[in-house]
């Protein structure tokens, strides 16, 4: 089994490798670089000429976007990076590392939240579709799990917003905390319910949008799973139907479920970028957004390799998952 | 028109014909399914159905099981398919009876219709009766049986071996813990050590060697043949007294096949029960078998003892399927195939649906479809050659030709 994990590591970090230089060449090619929107006001009134910015640029490593500089400089971010350090964003001012480490636990908690309530919600449903298919039941969720999965999360967003926080003004509209009330400095709780109450709403957004997925998921995989040989055996066991479908059937829908959901833990880390810029939350996938958007490259290579090692560890655990929940598979 | 070329129709093929349904045809057969199918299954669910309204009695008290005039259809997308049409024999205690026919002709269905475990809701028993005599003496008809009811006949007094051992055991559980589960169901004074003697016993009654081992492993730790005598363990664990094994040995080795059989019989000499045994093996029946029932798409065209169906065979699909035994041919000789292809299910015609292949074929027998004739106490087919009345004011189609 150790030699199964070194492999896919090894071969996770070929792939790393090949990300990373992908994703530098693209942010190195984008039409303005974080000199040029820092810049270009000041440019525009006179009050800085084109040899500043170009002095600047040399500052910031971005004068030579040439092939060659481009490889050379990527040289150089790959062996500090080999080195453990990301470098410094040009936007926040502060070490990348940092910049992730501080931002990232609210997406995870919004993300994490969003997730147990999607998957208690949709297996469940799930399985009571497959139960009942083509009854009123499954035709009813499936159509439901469909729209949550196509609207846009940003449409979602607005619609909310809209009616909860603008008509109805049940939730605060965005932030993290409320601008108009003075907490005194011991207020804890009521700082903490505050913050609670704005997450609400994104909260809500991210579980709609996932619970469709997870639910089909379910569905398809508990219908395979009762159209079985060995569903047909429990039954002419004279089990009941109870135990069929949640003893009989459900162990075997789990195998595929736990896998692929373990598979998505790591990738609660990575923030819900455009969520999370709707509703103004300070989490990993905003401050990425503004990053790129400046052409901070330091910051978007730094985030972009972390999302790459989620991805890649949430494969790695999703195979490790099959060895402990499928008594069949050995990984070799 | 342009939608009926963007949407793929549903097509029905049969032999000579495939036809397109249309959109129209498909919404009303999807609404007139969902409207039997709602009857049906409402049937089923009954809670507290008092027993008078499925006891009954046997017509002959020396039978466990009487089919009587079974029809289990499936109502498909397509169409209603008459999987079972009309089949009628019955399962003598004590007796081994074979039911042959070529894949697709409904053996399975008309076994799975006894333990009311037809895939629902699309696969629905139409009419007719099962009548089976429980053990304390009452006769149950099974078609009208609520589940909750069905529930404690299956697994206990009627055990079923399916063809697939591969993947007819739950991958995630141990063999333990699946045979036990038998036990502790049906047997409420049993506890899991117990069960799990029980269990162990059983294994070794089947010829498990290491029956602890084996207790202990996950059925993919097992072979094919391993697998399906844990299956029969399985079936044996509650004393049933009648064990339906469909095509018990189809997906074995042949070596493996002859010992799955000879456990079998052995295994009914002990649990002195019945079984029936479904198979489009002719030699396994021969071998195995004490009565024929040969089935032809949804219908029993022959049925006999097992010497009356194989030295005197009187359907020619009988004959057919006789000929095209492989031990039959001598070396270099093809093997005899009875030409043509059975029915499409969905519109089965009102003649005799071996029309099409028969060698034999008469006017008559495009007309109404044939009749069952007695040849003997137990012999029986339906087939117009050997209807006197008819038979003389008809000629053959083939000789007019
Ligand atoms: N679940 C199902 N849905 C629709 N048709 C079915 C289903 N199961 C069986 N049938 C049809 O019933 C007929 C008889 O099948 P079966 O009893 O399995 O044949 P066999 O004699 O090979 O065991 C076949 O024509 C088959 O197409
Ligand atoms: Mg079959």
């Amino acid at each position: 089994m150790w030699r199964y994990v070194i492999k896919r590591v090894l071969l996770a970090l070929l792939i790393l490798l090949g990300v990373s230089a992908l994703i530098y060449l693209l942010s190195m090619l984008m039409p303005a670089d974080y000199i040029d929107n820092q810049t270009s006001a000041a440019l525009a009134n006179g009050s800085m000429t084109q040899d500043d910015v170009n002095r600047l640029k040399e500052l910031y490593g971005l004068a030579d976007k040439s092939f060659g500089g481009i490889i050379k400089s990527y040289y150089s971010w790959l062996i500090s990076t080999l080195s453990g350090d990301l470098g410094f964003s040009f936007l926040y001012g502060k070490p990348v590392t940092e910049v992730i480490s501080d931002y990232v636990w609210l997406s995870f908690l919004i993300a994490l939240i969003s997730f147990v309530l999607q998957t208690v919600i949709a297996i469940p449903m799930g399985i009571k579709a497959a139960v009942r298919q083509y009854g009123v039941y499954d035709y009813t969720v499936s159509v439901f799990a469909m729209i949550g999965t196509a609207l846009p999360s940003f449409f979602l967003s607005a619609l909310l917003m809209n009616v909860l926080s603008i008509k109805l003004g049940l939730f605060p509209l965005q932030g993290l905390t409320s601008a108009t009330i003075v907490f005194a400095k011991d207020a804890h709780l009521e700082i903490f319910l505050d913050k609670a109450w704005h997450l609400v709403l994104p909260i809500t957004v991210l579980t709609v949008l996932g619970v469709g997925g997870t639910m089909r998921f379910t569905r398809t995989n508990m219908l395979e799973v009762l159209n079985s040989d060995y569903i047909r055996t429990a039954r002419a066991k004279g089990l009941s139907e109870n135990t069929v479908v949640y003893k009989h059937a459900f162990r075997n829908t789990m195998i595929p479920l736990i896998t692929s959901l373990s598979g998505m833990l790591p990738g609660l880390f990575g923030g819900a970028m455009i969520t999370e810029t709707v509703f103004a939350i300070p989490g990993i996938g905003y401050m990425a957004l503004r990053a790129t958007q400046q052409g901070d490259i330091p910051f978007i290579m730094g985030y972009n390799m972390f999302l790459a090692i989620l991805t890649v560890s949430g494969m790695l655990i999703s195979d490790l998952m099959y060895m402990v929940v499928d008594p069949r598979v050995k990984l070799s | 028109m342009g939608m009926m070329k963007i949407f793929k129709r549903k097509k029905i093929q049969g032999i000579d014909d495939t036809h397109y349904l249309t959109l129209k045809e498909e919404i009303r057969i999807s609404k007139e399914n969902n409207k039997i199918i709602r009857q049906f299954e409402r049937r089923k669910a009954r809670r507290n159905v008092d027993e008078s309204e499925y006891l009954t009695q046997m017509r002959d008290p020396s039978n466990v099981v009487e089919f009587d005039e079974l029809h289990t259809y499936f109502y498909t997308e397509v169409g209603t398919v008459k999987a079972v049409n009309g089949v009628s024999f019955d399962i003598p205690e004590g007796k081994i009876i074979g039911v042959v026919g070529e894949s697709g002709c409904g053996k399975s269905v008309t076994s799975l219709s006894l333990m009311q475990l037809v895939q629902a809701p699309q696969g629905q028993i139409v009419s007719g009766s099962i009548r089976y005599k429980a053990s304390d003496g009452k006769c149950y008809d099974v078609t009208k049986m609520p589940t909750s009811e069905m529930l404690k006949i299956r697994g206990k007094d009627i055990a079923m071996i399916f063809q697939e051992p591969m993947t007819s055991l739950n991958p995630v559980f141990r063999i333990g813990e699946q045979m036990d589960e038998v036990v502790l169901l049906h047997d409420s004074s049993a506890t899991p050590e117990s069960a799990r003697k029980r269990s162990i016993e059983m294994l070794n009654l089947v010829g498990i060697a290491m029956a602890d081992k084996v207790y202990s492993s996950y059925p993919h730790e097992l072979s094919g043949g391993m697998r399906q005598r844990v299956m029969i363990a399985m079936a044996l664990s509650c004393d049933p007294r009648l064990i339906i094994a469909d095509e018990p040995t189809t997906a074995l080795d042949v070596t493996i096949q002859a010992q799955i059989l000879d456990l079998l019989r052995s295994v009914m000499n002990r649990i002195n029960g019945s079984i029936m045994l479904i198979t489009h093996d002719l030699g396994v029946i021969a071998e195995m078998a004490d009565e024929v029932v040969v089935m032809y798409a949804g219908r029993i065209i022959e049925k006999g003892s097992v010497r009356e169906i194989f030295h005197n065979p009187r359907h020619p699909y009988t004959i057919g399927l006789m000929k095209s035994k492989p031990g039959k041919a001598t070396q270099g000789e093809r093997l005899y195939s009875i030409k043509g292809q059975v029915p499409n299910p969905i519109n089965m015609p009102d003649h005799c649906y071996f029309y099409n292949r028969c060698d034999h074929r008469m006017e008559i027998c495009s007309k109404a479809y044939p009749e069952m004739l007695q040849f003997s106490p137990t012999h029986f087919s339906s087939c117009y050659l050997y209807d006197e009345n008819k038979v003389g004011d008809t000629k053959n189609v083939k000789e007019s030709e």
